[in-house]
């Protein structure tokens, strides 16, 4: 995949964020190229989630900026980053409980659709042809997600696993130019982790999906990934490709480091 | 002086004291939000009860044990609601429980009328109403005790929060639940003490209202008033519930005696609300409140 | 045994879509509307009709309302009482004084109060819970006092003006039975629509703003635009029913009628029947309405064959019974069955649906 060739997805440019006094995030800079599968990683506390919110329109930094397809959008609420085309996952699973699997992705259409109350509330004509044809869409991600079992189980019953899986759906059913996933496989046996990678590159892949994440598990991020940042304490400490950064002083150090205090 | 100021003078006056009332219902809201994050919709119907029951038992014992009674059946009654309500619901999201409180007042209005009548009741306290000129303006000796009670009760509260061991393992399950099992506070238990001293509360405020007003349903209509004051004094500060009270009894009072008459009266009854709705659209959180983080 | 579906067998996502996927519920459906529609005017009598079929129908959509609301996009509202007012003296008086046609005044209600709940649901922006209710309390005591205080809208001291005579476009509605029927029609339709509305997109971005508003914002749902539009439409319904409960229930607008309490009681109707169920809101209103006649019924059972209750009980707690009664379901119901008469109703279904073999 292109390594810093061409125009840049996303552009962060030397981003700042502080709650009171804990300085999370100091001077941070990253570019994201279209097509890429782009890793976050870093020790407990290194501002790797506060980088993911910053990009999706959480929290907003000061100063600092951030540029998406060449425009400048570092203010912009959330439901507005998303229309954008950038969704993501949350590190705790961030489902709608007590909706079903299937209203859930559909929820994840929101902004593709366009029916108002009337066209709702009628369901007749225009309306349900909408429905239907987004239902469509979204039971091509079912397929590849491979969860067509639980279709019409409520989220909040799933087991841990599945609900992580189906969060991903929800993200991938609205067609995101950019998807940023927050640690997509805690928690997660191998067999578990192995699938979700599968679906990772898969995405990627066929549906040509740019990819953020943060992951913990160095073995995959090693394996999945076209560029790595590198975060210690709010700061950018080393960027790269797998294998320099599998070389990299500095994040050795970091890493026995945050290890060896504990 | 001149007239218009003496007679505002006045109208805060008065209006403070009732707002210590308001104080008094208002804390006994904070005391259980702060212990179990639960808003409690029926301490109002906790106060009409005790009301009620002391109104009824001390026309015929003395008044003392007739405090002692209604001290033991608001000691049953946090006993029960822990045990019927709130064990049940443990996990559940906070709105679930704010409605389950609404039932808890249901039931409570209609235990209270069902056992001892719906009649409106006097509730004579031994004290004959008196009313003194302090510089041109009339207090009542009502109002004074009520002033002195309150305070006598505030103090308390804060000295067994702060001092007692209990009062600070209380303290420790309202900041952190899951922290306070860790180190060793059984969570019902405290919830257990927290609505039983919620209770005692409702039995001061009760028997001060009571006399002032009269025992009836009304009585736990007047506690919404109590809403407000938690709006603007914040639902986690006991402070906040104090000055709350103090501020929108003279607020109130202000705009009856000063603005009622020219739109027709009765804004009494709504003021503190459209005080309250300002004071969210400004800080959300109250002027004493904590502001809540949310983590994503 | 005839009730069931051997496995998925729809074939389009449209039939798997249907609002009635067995064709024994579509079949039980129209049934259930011809007895609605024709065969309850008929048989019922006229205490009946007044004081059970229509109360039902108007509080069913009052509930239907307040469960848009709370039950789908999870706002609490402790004034829809006060809601429900401003649509009684809405339609009256644009019928009584400026001729409007029942049905567009009833609508023209809705749109009112519509703007009205819009500008208190306001503060919801900010605010959550319990915070919300208050705001929400504000309205009801706001609403009572400019309803009573404002002479043009109230027109006097007792707040009370009777609706003349019904009539829309020649047909004189004066018997029960015909004003039952022009309600059903107002009701069916709305809740026709609000199945709709809270099974597609807008039903569904409510339900996410409910269960997890920060991630519903981050997947592009506005939370402002979606709350207000909650709050918009519950009000509608709620001016709706209290325009209906005026021009065919008690025949004149009267404050009193819109108490603090009857909010309460639409929160029970919802809680009970359950909440985010548009068949719950009319199982809740059916069982608050029935509840105090059933209670009456009981009693004087339970005084003429068993035992005479005021030598066992005094008079003031069995005239008591209702609210202790209410309260205590509301408990039960949050803690044991928090989906309420409706996941009791599908509990049943599936029963049936798998009977005699269960396996």
């Amino acid at each position: 995949m292109p390594d810093g060739v061409g125009r840049p997805l996303l552009k962060v440019n030397n981003v700042y964020v502080s709650f009171g006094a804990l300085q999370a995030l100091l001077g941070v800079s990253l570019e994201i190229y279209p097509g890429e599968i782009f890793a976050i990683i870093g020790p407990n506390g290194a501002g790797k989630t506060t980088l993911i919110n910053v990009i999706s329109g959480v929290y907003h930094p000061s100063p600092g900026e951030v540029f998406f397809e060449g425009k400048e959008r570092t203010f912009m609420p959330p439901h507005h980053v998303a229309a954008l085309g950038i969704a993501r996952t949350f590190q705790n699973v961030a489902l709608f409980k007590g909706m079903t699997t299937l209203d859930n992705l559909m929820v994840g259409r929101h902004l593709q659709m366009r029916s108002g109350l009337f066209a709702s509330g009628v369901y007749w004509g225009w309306g349900q042809k909408e429905e239907i044809a987004h239902r469509k869409v979204v039971e091509d991600v079912i397929d590849f997600l491979e969860i067509e079992a639980i279709r019409k189980a409520p989220a909040g019953m799933l087991p841990y696993g599945l609900q992580k899986r189906v969060e991903l759906g929800r993200a991938l059913a609205a067609e995101p130019k950019l998807l940023l996933l927050d640690e997509p496989m805690a928690g997660m046996n191998l067999e578990e982790k192995e699938d979700i990678a599968r679906f990772i590159l898969d995405a990627n892949e066929e549906r040509g999906t740019t990819i953020c994440l943060i992951e913990h598990d160095m073995g995959v991020v090693m394996d999945i990934s076209d560029r790595i940042l590198v975060l210690d304490y709010g700061r950018k400490i080393a960027e790269g490709a797998p294998e320099e950064i599998r070389s990299n002083p500095e994040v050795i150090k970091a890493y026995l480091g945050a290890h060896g205090k504990k | 002086m001149s007239e218009t100021l003496l007679f505002a003078l006045e109208l805060t006056i008065s209006g403070l004291l009732v707002g210590l009332m308001y104080s008094l219902v208002a804390l006994g809201f904070v005391l259980i939000y702060k212990a179990s994050g639960v808003f409690n919709f029926a301490q109002g119907d906790m106060t009409f009860l005790a009301a009620l029951a002391l109104a009824s038992f001390v026309v015929k014992i003395p008044l003392w044990i007739s405090l002692i009674v209604v001290l033991a059946i608001m000691l049953i009654l946090a006993m029960a609601v822990e045990r019927i309500v709130l064990k049940p619901l443990v996990a559940r999201p906070p709105l679930v429980l704010f409605m389950a409180t609404i039932g808890v007042a249901f039931f409570l209005q209609g235990l209270a009328q069902g056992i001892w009548g719906t009649q409106p009741r006097g509730l004579e306290l031994g004290l004959a109403d008196q009313t003194y000129d302090v510089a041109g303006m009339f207090i009542s000796n009502m109002d004074i005790l009520g002033a002195v009670v309150a305070g006598i009760l505030l103090i308390a509260l804060v000295w067994f929060f702060q001092k007692t061991k209990t009062g600070r393992a209380l303290r420790a399950v309202s900041d952190d639940h899951e922290a306070a099992l860790a180190v060793g506070i059984p969570l019902r238990k405290a919830w257990g003490i927290t609505w039983a001293i919620a209770g005692i509360v409702a039995i001061v405020a009760g028997a001060l209202w009571g006399s002032r007003v009269g025992v009836q349903a009304s009585l736990a209509l007047l506690a919404l008033k109590a809403l407000p004051v938690l709006i603007i004094g914040g639902i986690d500060s006991i402070p906040g519930a104090i000055l709350g009270g103090l501020i929108i009894g003279a607020a109130e009072n202000l705009a009856e005696g000063l603005i009622g008459p020219a739109v027709g009266g009765g804004i009494k009854n709504f003021f503190p609300y459209l005080l309250a709705l300002i004071v969210l659209a400004v800080r959300p959180y109250g002027l004493f409140g904590r502001e809540i983080i949310e983590r994503v | 045994m005839f009730y069931r579906e051997t496995g998925v067998l729809k074939t389009t996502y449209a039939k798997d879509m249907e609002l009635f996927p067995i064709p024994l519920d579509k079949a039980g459906f129209v049934v259930v509307m011809v007895l609605a529609f024709f065969v309850i005017p008929l048989v019922s009598s006229h205490y009946m009709l007044v004081s059970i079929f229509i109360p039902f129908l108007v509080f069913s959509l009052a509930a239907l309302g307040l469960n848009i609301l709370t039950g789908y996009a999870g706002q609490l509202s402790l004034g829809h009482a006060g809601f429900m007012a401003v649509g009684a003296y809405a339609t009256v008086v644009m019928y009584n004084r400026y001729d409007v046609p029942i049905p567009v005044a009833l609508l023209g209600s809705g749109l009112i109060t519509a703007a009205v709940g819009s500008v208190f649901g306001l503060p919801s922006l900010r605010i959550k819970g319990f915070y919300l209710a208050v705001s929400t309390l504000a309205a009801q005591l706001i609403i009572e006092w400019v309803i009573t205080h404002v002479k043009w809208i109230s027109g006097g001291v007792y707040s009370t003006i009777d609706i003349r005579a019904l009539e829309f476009m020649g047909w004189q509605i004066d018997t029960a039975a015909e004003k039952y029927q022009f309600a059903l029609i107002f009701v069916v339709i709305m809740a026709f629509f609000a199945k709709n509305v809270v099974r597609s997109r807008i039903g569904r971005a409510w339900m996410s703003i409910r269960d997890m508003d920060v991630a519903s914002e981050i997947i592009g749902i506005s939370q402002f635009k979606y709350k207000m539009l909650a709050f918009a439409v519950s009000s509608f319904y709620a001016g709706v029913a209290g325009g209906l409960l005026v021009a065919f229930y008690y025949g004149s607008a009267n404050i009193e009628e819109f108490h603090l309490l009857v909010s309460f009681q639409i929160l029970g109707m919802v809680i009970i029947g359950g909440m985010g169920s548009v068949l719950g809101s009319f199982l809740g209103a059916g069982f608050i309405v029935l509840l105090p006649i059933f209670i009456n019924l009981t009693i004087s059972f339970v005084n003429h064959r068993i035992v005479d209750l005021s030598k066992v009980f005094t008079l003031d707690l069995i005239a008591n019974v209702e609210n202790m009664i209410f309260g205590a379901l509301i408990i039960f119901f949050l803690a044991v069955e928090p989906f309420g008469l409706a996941r009791l109703w599908n509990t049943i279904k599936d029963y049936l649906r798998l009977w005699p073999f269960p396996y």
